[in-house]
């Protein structure tokens, strides 16, 4: 691992190392460039994961004090937690479930297909499906995920079985155990899927693709990586012209540091990376950094989510093996039909008895919740993941009232749930409920959205500079060596699981950059 | 899970407590045994908050033990903090002035108004945010429901019985790689 000097104004500074930052560090140091990599966590490994629940929580999670506000049901459960992502080397790839699925065309293009959506932001996106088709196809290689590059599938466990019975009796085509970022035998460095029931509290076996053990540790055999744990960066620095030329940083201990840069790439997840840009405001820019069109922290989105679990005469077990084992993906079309706009998908989802305490219906108590709770044996469960609006009023602001450990406003996230949200959120309640009820459901219930672990928008991608913050390569409308490189790009959500879009998005902007570089624009 | 099963399970749970309890402290007012002794709560005090903590997330099955972490994981934030033993006496002084008597002695659908009345209150829910930790993190609690928890430590779920359920048909291959 390379030692670059404070001021070695080559330099390349990351922030953040899960799937946009550690992907891009990689692929720079792969392009010869020299990479600091600002992670505020510490780094850990599978040796150090734990099996259990409210352990790794504390271990892994991006704790810090953040508020919240506005009419989601997540203010209200979890005023102070609305996300559950990690403050770890490899930050969220070491919390993810693997679901590494590819945004459909019309995804790209929403304000083009859907009609107009009264209170929805929509733009297309300056990209098209066609621009990262080859970019898709590496990153599932280097990813191994199932069902692609002659990779099998995974094979289904208890909580799939329930599911693929339900689906097929209610009628759905598509249902399979995924295209996961998980090896089914061991590949790439990697070990095989063990069914641990664990993938949320970081893979023990390995087999999950995590930036931790795949990106980080071949960026450093290049030599060019400087890997620094426990630095928080708290602002980017630009110069008289009004470039971005090095970022403030706290170490573990508190001591502050500049660190030169000749690029600056934020990749904090979409909370952390506007946060950092409105804190970073200046005489220069009163309004945050790449911020003229005033978009810096608007148009956050979560997907539109919620679980549904279903209770059974016979015992389920849905903790043992992956979490996320299986797909429905027949509602992932372009179809207003149905009353709303965009796709979802129907995943399977457990949580161990810990967890689904706390999860299945927040703050609730009293022998009519635990007599549910004692059926959790007998329990199985989905989770919905579908494209959610961008809106201009659902964003991240600076809460200068509440400040942080290092005396910074701390990050308020405002969401209001569009009538759009709503409709499909209700209306894939009631189709995972059917698909329980065809396989013998007792009871179904419908659970409310957890704490956010897709995490988008914030900084989003336009063609025209006032209608977003970066341009079709994450590179800021304002500042030519300033670059987003994480799920706030995102102009819209779509409704798939976002970590392989971010992954192809940061390979692309890895290429750009060098290319950028060689041709001295940069 | 069987109720025989259950029942035996809970007898277990007794024996355990007991060996595993050195020196335990015996309450003068309940004579419960406390698996480590109170540092803030009287005896009295923390009989009640046993006798809320059953009520909020109450298990008919789960004997006493389950729910003393919860006490004792309040009693240790206590000691710490002043605000949260302030808290919790005047909480438990509430509980016995909201009812027709002292809140131990209420039934249990009393206990419940009590609790009802109060839920939305900081007291209610300090208590019943570190009991929903507590409780269902407990060891012994997961083996009634049937949790296994890590299974790193034995190779995994998957040879032992990740897919296991069979009163449901297996899917096809092409679904469900056999692996």
């Amino acid at each position: 691992m390379a030692h670059l000097d404070l001021n070695d104004d080559s330099a390349v500074v990351i922030v953040g190392s899960g799937a946009g930052g550690g992907t891009l560090a990689n692929s720079l140091c792969q392009h010869g460039l020299k990479v600091v990599l600002l992670e505020a966590g510490q780094r850990q490994s599978p040796a150090t994961f734990h099996n259990d629940e409210w352990r790794a929580f504390n271990q892994l999670a991006w704790l810090d004090k953040r508020t919240t506000s506005g009419s989601w049901r997540v203010a209200r459960d979890f005023p102070n937690l609305p996300a559950w992502t990690c403050k770890t080397v490899g930050g969220t790839t070491v919390h993810w479930a693997g679901a590494s699925l590819r945004f459909a065309d019309y995804e790209f293009k929403t304000k083009t297909y859907y009609s107009k959506i009264s209170g929805a932001n929509l733009l297309d996106w300056p990209l098209a499906l066609k621009e990262l088709e080859p970019y898709y196809s590496k990153a599932e290689n280097r990813m191994g995920v199932t069902r692609t590059n002659d990779i099998a599938g995974l094979p289904g466990n208890n909580n799939f079985k329930v599911m693929y019975y339900g689906a097929t009796r209610a009628g759905y085509k598509t249902v399979h155990t995924g295209r996961m970022a998980i090896n089914p035998q061991p590949r790439d460095g990697r070990g095989g899927c063990m069914q641990l029931g664990f993938c949320f509290q970081g893979c023990k076996s390995g087999a999950k693709w995590s930036t931790l053990y795949t990106e980080i540790p071949r960026a450093e055999a290049t030599g060019r990586l400087d890997l620094r744990t426990g630095a928080m960066a708290l602002q980017v620095v630009h110069d008289r012209q009004g470039r971005a030329s090095a970022v403030l940083y706290a170490d573990a201990a508190g001591r502050h540091h500049l660190q030169k840069a000749r690029i600056v790439c934020l990749a904090g997840n979409s909370i952390e990376t506007p946060r950092l840009l409105l804190n970073s405001a200046s005489s220069m820019f009163r309004h945050g950094l790449a911020n003229s069109s005033g978009q810096v922290g608007r148009n956050y989105m979560r997907h539109t989510t919620g679980s549904v679990y279903a209770i059974f005469k016979k015992p389920v077990h849905m903790y043992r093996g992956t979490v996320m084992a299986g797909i429905i993906l027949d509602e992932a079309r372009l179809d207003s039909g149905r009353g709303f706009v965009g796709g979802f998908e129907m995943e399977t989802i457990s949580l161990g008895l810990p967890f689904m305490a706390s999860f299945l219906n927040p703050g609730a108590w009293g022998r009519d919740y635990t007599r549910r709770l004692e059926q959790y044996p007998n329990m199985a469960g989905m989770w919905i993941v579908g494209e959610d609006m961008p809106q201009e009023s659902n964003r991240v602001t600076l809460n200068t009232g509440v400040k942080d450990q290092f005396g910074l406003p701390v990050p308020n996230v405002h969401c209001d749930d569009h009538p759009n949200d709503v409709a499909m959120r209700n209306y894939a309640y009631k189709r995972g409920a059917a698909v329980y009820k065809a396989a013998g459901a007792v009871e179904t219930i419908e659970v409310p959205p957890y704490p956010s672990t897709h995490n988008l928008g914030t900084c989003r991608m336009s063609e025209k500079p006032g209608d977003g913050v970066c341009n079709k390569w994450g590179q800021s409308h304002d500042i030519k060596n300033l670059f987003i490189s994480d799920g706030s790009q995102f102009t819209t959500s779509g409704g798939e699981n976002p970590t392989l879009t971010i992954v192809a998005l940061a390979l692309r902007q890895g290429d750009y950059i060098a290319s950028q570089c060689a041709q001295r624009n940069l | 899970m069987r109720r025989r099963e259950f029942l035996q399970k809970s007898a277990l749970v007794i024996v355990g407590t007991a060996v595993s309890t050195a020196p335990a402290a015996r309450a003068a007012t309940g004579g419960e045994q406390w698996p480590a002794p109170l540092k803030t709560l009287s005896p009295a005090q923390a009989r009640t908050l046993l006798k809320m903590a059953r009520q909020i997330y109450p298990h008919p099955g789960l004997d006493d033990a389950c729910y003393m972490t919860t006490v004792l994981d309040l009693d240790s934030e206590a000691a710490v903090s002043p605000e949260t033993a302030k808290l919790l006496s005047d909480g438990i002084a509430q509980l016995h002035s909201s009812g027709s008597g002292r809140f131990d002695d209420l039934s249990a659908e009393q206990q419940t108004a009590v609790l009802v009345k109060i839920q939305s209150g900081s007291f209610f829910q300090k208590v019943r945010s570190v009991e929903v930790v507590s409780l269902y993190n407990n060891h012994e609690v997961w083996k009634r429901f049937d949790y296994r928890g890590a299974s790193y430590p034995f190779g995994g779920y998957i040879h032992h019985g990740f897919n296991d359920l069979n009163w449901l048909p297996d899917p096809p291959d092409a679904a469900s790689p056999k692996g």
